[in-house]
């Protein structure tokens, strides 16, 4: 917005109707007018809530997220019981539904890119059957697909008594997949630390090999080195630890299974049901990557005699992601928004913990506003990340 | 839930609660207006609140609705039915968007006194249980260690769970399931051993919702209190009068043994100064309550007394005797402020 210009030769003094005329006087006025009209309906309704909630006496702040929660929590990465105050059952529901949201943004991009490309297969039944998965999966509701998968991940297998044993250890039941893991031990921690230490070195010599190739054309066996370094230096840190082999294995005990590490049928039926739905848009948005990479890229490739499986990940793929970042964005935001459906087959995320607390506490609005946020706010995360990615692979021109 | 419907609970929350001011009888002129009471009930409880067959809501919760359809407006038939889940039920009380909540409710502090509610009355005396199979051979609720409950979100039920088994020094993993059908079909497909809420709801779903109810058992511990009873937003009191008092008018009914089918006859040849003044001989409680003369008589009239609506609806579809609902002179709990 600039200043009102006045021409040199306009001596007449202004009047308010000229200035009311004027572009950059109205331009300022509108936009000034604008914002008040916000700002006033917003107060209004905020004012006005808060004085029918105490007319109708009804308590409101935030205090209640100190109380006693009183209630269990089926599943929780962190410490609870139903002593834990309402903050703390909110913060199990929120690392819920981040751990289902991460896992089905990883999953639904390994499935989606294979489904993706497989739609393009010189292979007519490859390429029929990914088009079956494809719109079979994305033309049925997500919230049905998580009824299905619920129903039928407790219904195909039998009760904890009759576990099914496919593998030494591991038991089907209808009350989730149990499966042995290490008894709590330091040389796992050692081994935490080992591998974040490969991963840098890994990093570094990853750097060294590219310029390497990038002056001279020697290539670098990276895979090769890479996991020997990583499985190596992993594996020193286990035999340094003294090599624990404690397990806990899963056992019937009373009613149920114990020991071991349980996936609910809950979590299953989320995870299952957001990651299939979700790589059939991931595999329309890579197919449509790649489709957008002109013909005359594979065509040079073949003709410097590279090979196609090589020219796919080197040369087109690469080219394709650009096309494919934005959409694939909102592809992970869709996941982690849907992941708020958990609630229909009593998943406890974060909508499922706000819930209970809504209405053990009868603080709705309260409530809400902090699951809004933490969605927003997660979104907000996602994006942000996605928007550097795209920035990173951005054409940088030489 | 869907997030939707939430988020639009919210929204109505915040713009119901900002267009409505509460006063004392604005809710029996919006009803009066209207031509309808506007009834929050279970989403399907047989016995409390369900659909039949032809698509009718009855039960015992239903009923009370009814009755005060019947005072205010004439008609028991002129109520309109919102099926809530328990998660559900406050919000929309609390934002207008029913006139009352009739959906086997436990009255507590907090939602008396932090909610913003008024529990009018107890038209059943309660306790949780817990429903079992019967192949879990389990005949205490103090051999539960370890198992893993089916329970619906929200409720008081939720709680005392919790409390029972950390008071035992026994452990649990809930299963919470918003959708009462959701849930009852998670336990009958062996992902619960036990699934928990008022003993009779767990009669209910017995009965009602097991293929076959003999392979089920309700294990004999009654492990808390639950007084459920129909609710209206604070800040009407005239509202919540004629609620409590169209309630107490059926329970007051069954202690004078009036009935739908004698009442006329009771009130045309009674010579019982309480019973001339409940079906309006006398007058002035219809004044009171800001209604006509008749307002009870038609209640018994059009719904019956509490005893006919618990005959007609626990006992037949459930099976369930009074027990602590029966009147106080009969050793039950029931018992009815005088209407003077």
């Amino acid at each position: 917005m600039s200043k009102p210009q006045h021409t040199p030769g306009d001596v007449r003094s202004k009047s308010l109707v000229d200035y009311l005329n004027d572009e950059n006087v109205r331009a300022v006025l509108y936009q000034i007018i604008a914002i008040g009209l916000i700002i006033l309906a917003g107060w209004y309704l905020v004012s006005n809530t808060l004085y029918n909630l105490e007319q109708q006496n009804i308590s409101t702040g935030y205090g209640f997220l100190d109380l006693e929660a009183s209630f269990e929590i089926s599943e929780s990465m962190i410490e609870y019981s139903a002593q834990s105050d309402y903050a703390t059952a909110l913060m199990v529901g929120l690392l819920n539904t981040v751990k289902v949201s991460v896992l089905g943004i990883v999953l639904c991009t390994i499935i989606g890119t294979i489904f993706g490309v497989a739609r393009l297969s010189s292979n007519w039944i490859v390429r029929k059957l990914a088009t079956v998965y494809v719109e079979t999966f994305r033309n049925i509701p997500v919230l049905l697909q998580l009824f299905f998968w619920y129903a039928l991940i407790p219904g195909a297998f039998p009760h904890p008594r009759d576990a099914l044993e496919p593998l030494p250890g591991v038991l089907l039941t209808s009350r989730g997949m149990y499966m042995p893991v290490p008894v709590a031990d330091n040389a796992y921690t050692l081994m935490g630390v080992a591998a974040i230490i490969a991963l840098v070195a890994i990093y570094f010599i990853r750097k060294w090999a590219v310029k390497r190739q990038d002056a001279t054309g020697q290539t670098f066996p990276m895979l090769l080195v890479g996991l020997g370094i990583f499985v190596g230096l992993v594996f020193l840190a286990y035999l340094a630890g003294g090599a624990p082999t404690e397990m806990s294995m899963p056992e019937l005990k009373g009613f149920n299974i114990r020991g071991g590490y349980n996936i609910s049928p809950e979590f299953m039926a989320v995870l299952i049901g957001l990651t299939v739905y979700t790589s059939t848009y991931v595999a329309e948005v890579v197919r449509s990557g790649i489709q957008a990479v002109p013909n005359g890229q594979w065509e040079a490739a073949d003709s410097l005699g590279i090979k196609r499986s090589v020219a796919l990940r080197k040369v087109i793929l690469p080219q394709s992601m650009r096309v494919a970042i934005p959409p694939l964005t909102n592809q992970y935001l869709n996941l982690t928004k849907n992941s708020s459906l958990a609630v229909a087959v009593g998943y406890p995320d974060l909508v499922s913990v706000s819930n209970t607390t809504m209405n053990q506490t009868g603080q709705a609005i309260e409530a809400i506003s902090i699951f809004m946020s933490i969605y927003l706010g997660l979104s907000l995360l996602t994006s942000l990340f996605m928007n550097w990615f795209n920035k990173k692979m951005a054409l940088v021109e030489r | 839930m869907k997030i939707k419907t939430i988020l639009a609970a919210g929204a109505m929350t915040v713009a119901a609660v900002a267009a409505q001011n509460a006063q004392a009888g604005a809710v029996l002129d919006g009803v009066k207006a209207k031509g309808f009471v506007q009834c929050g009930v279970n989403t399907g409880l047989p016995g409390f609140s369900a659909a039949n067959a032809e698509g009718k809501w009855e039960g015992i919760d239903v009923d009370v609705c009814r009755a005060i359809a019947a005072a205010v407006l004439g008609d028991a038939n002129s109520v309109q039915y919102t099926p809530l889940t328990a998660a559900q039920r406050f919000t929309a009380l609390q934002s207008g968007e029913i006139d009352i909540l009739s959906r086997n409710t436990t009255a507590t502090t907090t939602r008396d006194a932090k909610l913003g509610l008024t529990f009018v009355g107890i038209n059943y005396y309660d306790g949780q249980g817990f429903l079992i199979p019967k192949a879990l051979g389990v005949n205490s609720a103090t051999e539960l260690d370890g198992a893993t409950v089916c329970v619906e979100p929200g409720t008081t039920t939720e709680l005392n769970l919790a409390d029972y088994f950390r008071a035992k020094g026994m452990s649990f993993e809930p299963v919470v399931i918003e959708n009462i059908n959701e849930a009852t079909a998670a336990f009958f497909s062996g992902r619960c051993d036990v699934y928990t809420t008022d003993a009779s709801g767990l009669a209910s779903i017995r009965t009602t919702m097991a293929e076959n109810p003999d392979d089920y058992v309700i294990l004999p511990e009654i492990i808390s209190k639950e007084p459920l009873g129909p609710v209206v937003a604070q800040g009407d009191e005239q509202w919540a009068d004629i609620s409590r008092w169209a309630l107490t008018a059926m329970v007051e009914a069954e202690e004078f043994g009036v009935t739908m089918a004698n009442v006329d006859d009771m009130k045309a040849n009674s010579t019982n100064p309480g019973i001339q003044r409940l079906l309006g001989v006398s007058p002035g409680m219809g004044e009171a309550l800001g209604l006509d003369e008749e307002w009870a008589y038609r209640i018994v009239k059009n719904v019956g007394n509490y005893g006919e609506s618990y005959e007609k609806n626990v006992t037949a579809k459930l099976g369930l005797e009074r027990g602590l609902n029966a009147l106080w002179t009969d050793g039950g709990l029931q018992y009815a402020w005088p209407v003077r």
